[in-house]
């Protein structure tokens, strides 16, 4: 589903993906190696533990200033950066309604 | 089912210096004393699997040196001893613990400092020193069973602050982290030898915990023997030694529908994403012999990262009455063992 892309969201967005996918590489070698696109399944190319799921999604509520609901914590949600990336435009979309 | 507790267990105790644990003011130039009974409560709260550590202010070499002269500086994981508020000390105990502040008590003769430290953090009982030589007799440090693992314990933090300090010290990603630890999981039913270390888990686990409910000795010792459930135990090994028993899960079995009714892991391991690897061994087993594989989850405000690793393992919400959650695995996906940790199955 594509948002309506309001041109104010289009270059936060992009800072969104940057940070996140910063994150996992640092973090996940094995998804590091050959390169991590956007809408790689983070949870097929490579093994994704509890703690390192909390850490990102720590990550996320503090560098973007939201709160991730119980509903949204499920493996579409954060099968890949895009994914995230997405999840974050709606919270914050929320959040400012 | 569960067992309701009157008394919340205590998991440690820490203990002021200066006229607590000993006599006089070292900074002063005392010549300070340790009463015989103390060191008796030190070792006798040791025994039970009690952690204890220090909140005192006084130069750190100093009253180091004094707790070596005693042969007491062993007991204490993480002494804080500085300048700073003992609310602080707490604060710094907790997250290297990794346990809950409700499960600290305090010890100080200094009104001031245990009414500082209850301000704070109004969930640590503390307790006047001049009660020091009845701390042995109180309920929440008082365990009724006092398990192997316990009475390692305060040796397997010891061990976890060597893993802490290397994984301080490796500079790269966790996952190559986790690699370099060697880890080897066993997994196999519980016998009755596990038993008392499993209720002590069911009762001291609260962060990787799926549901929450206590189970006694002898509800566990019937299920063992039932052929309607089963009941899995884990330990934990690396390069650096035994976890001990550190997880645990409760399948009910009717049919072919399968319900995880408890799945929890030691706080002492969160940081190794063994809980996911244990999920996952339910999950493969449920799908090799064609079962459905159902979970109960109960939400508190503790039990995040549990709701995370079965949402991410794939389990989707069925149905949901408040906090208790009934979820189901369509078993469409199922995932190898991470080369991380060797897993061995024993059933």
């Amino acid at each position: 589903m594509h948002d309506s892309g309001t041109p104010v969201d289009a270059a936060p967005d992009m800072d969104v993906r940057e940070s996140i996918r910063g994150y996992i590489k640092d973090n996940i070698a094995s998804l590091g190696e050959d390169g991590l696109r956007d809408d790689d399944n983070i949870f097929e190319k490579g093994f994704v533990t509890s703690m390192f799921a909390m850490q990102l999604l720590a990550h996320i509520e503090s560098a973007f200033d939201v709160e991730v609901p119980d509903e949204h914590l499920n493996l579409h949600r954060f099968s890949s950066v895009e994914r995230m990336a997405e999840m974050v435009s709606e919270l914050r979309a929320v959040r400012r309604e | 089912m569960g067992v309701k507790q009157s008394v919340k267990m205590a998991k440690c105790v820490v203990w002021d210096l200066d006229d607590t644990l000993w006599k006089g003011t070292l900074s002063s130039g005392d010549e300070v004393v340790v009463d015989p009974r103390i060191l008796e409560t030190v070792k006798t709260l040791d025994e039970r699997g009690i952690l204890q550590s220090i909140a005192s202010k006084n130069n750190h070499d100093d009253a180091m040196r004094k707790l070596e002269e005693f042969g007491l500086a062993e007991y204490f994981l993480h002494p804080q001893i500085n300048w700073n508020s003992k609310s602080s000390s707490l604060t710094e105990l907790q997250a290297k613990l990794n346990i809950g502040l409700d499960t600290f008590i305090f010890i100080d003769d200094q009104e001031f400092e245990r009414d500082e430290v209850a301000f704070v953090h109004p969930d640590v009982e503390t307790i006047d020193a001049a009660d020091r030589f009845l701390l042995t007799d109180l309920p929440r440090l008082s365990p009724v069973h006092v398990t192997e693992d316990a009475r390692r314990r305060r040796l397997m933090y010891r061990e976890g602050e060597q893993r802490d300090r290397s994984e301080l010290a490796f500079q790269g990603p966790h996952d190559e982290f986790l690699r370099s630890l060697d880890m080897v999981l066993d997994i196999s039913p519980a016998g009755g030898d596990d038993l008392l270390r499993l209720e002590e888990l069911t009762h001291r686990t609260s962060q990787l915990n799926s549901t929450g409910i206590h189970y006694s000795y002898d509800e566990l010792e019937k299920l063992i023997d039932d052929p309607g459930h089963d009941l899995w135990v884990c330990e934990l090994t690396d390069r650096y030694g035994s976890y001990g028993k550190v997880g645990m899960a409760l399948v009910e079995k009717s049919g072919d529908q399968w319900t995880i009714a408890l799945l929890l892991m030691s706080c002492r391991t969160v940081s190794k994403g063994v809980g996911t690897v244990l999920l996952q061994f339910l999950v493969k087993r449920a799908a090799e012999r064609g079962a459905r594989l159902f979970a109960r989850f109960r939400r508190t405000d503790r039990n995040r990262q549990m709701l995370l690793t079965y949402r991410l393992a794939n389990f989707h919400v069925v149905s949901r009455d408040g906090v208790d959650h009934l979820f189901e695995n369509d078993l469409e996906i199922v995932r190898d063992y991470p080369d991380h940790v060797r897993v061995n199955v024993d059933a």
